[in-house]
Parts: C-alpha cells; structure tokens; sequence
C-alpha cells in the first residue's frame, strides 16, 4: 500500500517538475508547479508528516503559487516562451551535463558512499505518530525553538517591508534604467570635454528616449 | 514491498537535480523561481525523510523553518521581477546584465 502510494505521487512529482522544466507558458509552468507540491504533500502524508503536508498545501500552493500567478498576470508575461533559441551557445548541453554530474553524485553517495543516515536516534526532540504530529511540532518549536520562531516573524516583516518598497510605484517621471545613468551622468560631467565627447552623449539620447517611451507605454 | 528511506533521497536527489537543470536553461526569471522552489522541495522532502528515519522531529522543524524563508524569499523575489519588468517588459534573465560590468 506505502509502496503504491510513493509510486503515484513520485510518478506526480516528477511529471510536474518535467513540466515546470519544459512549458513554454509560465501559467502552464506554475500549474505544473501545483502538482509537484501537492505530490510532495502526499509523500508528507505519508511520512506521517501531517502538520507539514498541510502547511504545503496552504502555503505553497495556496499563497506562493498564486502569488506567482498574481504576478505573471500582472505583467502580462504570459505569453508563451519561445525555447527553440538559445541564446548562449551550448548552454542547454552544459546544464544538462551539470544536471545529470550532480545527480550522478548525489545518487552515488546515496546507494553507495553512506550506509543510511547518522547520529543519534530521536535526540532532540521523539519524533510521534501522525496524530500529535502537530502537538508536538508545536511544543517543540514553542520551547526549543522559540528564539528562531520569534526571528521568522522579523525575517517576514522584514521581507513584507523590502516588498512593499521593491514593488511601490515611483511618483512623477520614471527614473531611467542605470545603464542609461550611467550613459547620461558621462555626458553631463564631461560637458566642457571635447566635442567628441559631446557628441557620443548626444549619440545616447534617442536611445533614452526611446527607453522612456517604452516605459510610458 | 516496503518504502525505505533511500526511496524517498532518490526521489528528493532527481528532482533537485531537475530543479537545477530547470534553473540553468529557462530564462523567463519567474519560471527559474518555480525551479528553486522545486530544489527547495527536494530539500525539505530529504528533511522529513531523514528525521521520519531517525524518529527525530529535527528535520520536521527544519521544513518548517525553510518554508517561512522560502515564503519571505519568494515575496522579495517576486517583488523585484515586478520592479524590474515595470521598467523592461519582457526582460529576460540574458537581459539583467547591469550588474555584470
């Protein structure tokens, strides 16, 4: 029965992950993404991770993913990817090398370098059934760990702030990008400089021009 | 047939590697995120698998502990590709070379 079940969500898991990996629309992408997660819950499931698995399906795939949704629409950035071009030559062969050397490694140390896990059995904290999954989880990380809970909650207001700021929209005209600043700042401090000089930053306006136009629209 | 442990480190191993090849070739940054949230699963999938094998609720805390960063890491990711596509729609990843001098 375990032995189905892992086959069924491994079989999931991997399906969406080859999905997320090869479709050309990023909401196809994402949806591929759902799948993976919620594979990946079942498998809590079945670890007797229950706590755990639900908080996969409430955070990962209800908040994340639908805040990668959020975004891609958005944006309007989903249309489809065209991936017959590459634009790096040879980058494709490379990151399949490196994909498939990595997990060469990891699978060699896994079935032959370490005979199962180390360290002590149960030492910080027995390890319950499926039903105190949560209770304990809670007394542990209220007791033991209650410094690094109370630090999550800076990290997410730090990160709800730095959001917050990243993301607001500027009042009055665009900034242009920095690579036109830089473009510009040359200019404007060589502006007694020779007329070559002069002539390279007047070269670089319609190109900011250009640029902020395409930011107006 | 019984699920051991391994079962659950080669699964987590081959979708981490999946993940990072994911991570190597797309170049629409939101879709590398979805990829380093796949390498992220693969971890916190090892976490549980480790501590369920051991007894141990150590790795059960460590999920947890990576999926508020994974959460807060997302929101600031997330944030900046909104930033940035406002400037340049259609930006691919090939196209944020400002830092690279």
């Amino acid at each position: 029965m375990d032995a189905a079940v892992f086959i069924v969500s491994a079989v999931v898991v991997l399906t969406g992950a080859a999905g997320v990996l090869v479709a050309r629309n990023p909401v196809h992408a994402a949806l591929f993404l759902v799948q993976t997660l919620f594979g990946v819950a079942v498998l809590f499931v079945l670890q007797d991770a229950t706590f755990l698995a639900a908080v996969q399906v409430i955070v990962y795939a209800g908040a994340v993913v639908i805040l990668f949704l959020f975004v891609i629409m958005l944006l309007g950035v989903d249309r489809a990817e065209d991936l017959g071009i590459e634009p790096i030559a040879g980058q494709r062969s490379v990151a399949a090398i490196v994909g498939a050397s990595m997990l060469g490694l990891l699978l060699t140390v896994l079935l032959v370098g370490v005979d199962g896990p180390t360290g002590a059995r149960g030492a910080n904290a027995a390890l319950g059934g499926a039903e105190d999954n949560t209770r304990r989880l809670g007394e542990a990380l209220f007791t033991d760990h209650v410094f690094a809970v109370e630090l999550t909650a800076l990290l997410l207001t730090v990160a709800v702030v730095g959001a917050v700021v990243l993301a607001r929209r500027v009042r009055g005209p665009l900034q242009p990008m920095p690579v036109v600043t830089v473009a510009s700042a040359t200019g404007s401090d060589d502006a007694s400089a020779t007329g070559s000089d002069e002539a390279t930053a007047t070269g670089d306006d319609p190109a900011a021009e250009a640029d902020d136009e395409g930011e107006a629209g | 047939m019984v699920v051991t442990t391994t079962w659950y480190l080669v699964l987590a191993a081959v979708l981490f590697s999946m993940g990072s090849v994911g991570l190597l070739t797309r170049r629409n940054p939101l879709v590398m995120f979805m990829c380093v949230e796949l390498m992220l699963n693969a971890v916190n999938l090892t976490f549980v698998s480790l501590g369920a094998d051991l007894g141990d609720l150590g790795g059960q805390l460590s999920v947890f502990f990576v999926l508020v960063v994974a959460a807060a890491e997302v929101v600031v990711g997330l944030a900046v590709i909104v930033a940035i596509m406002r400037r340049r729609p259609g930006a691919t990843a090939d196209d944020l070379s400002v830092l690279g001098g």
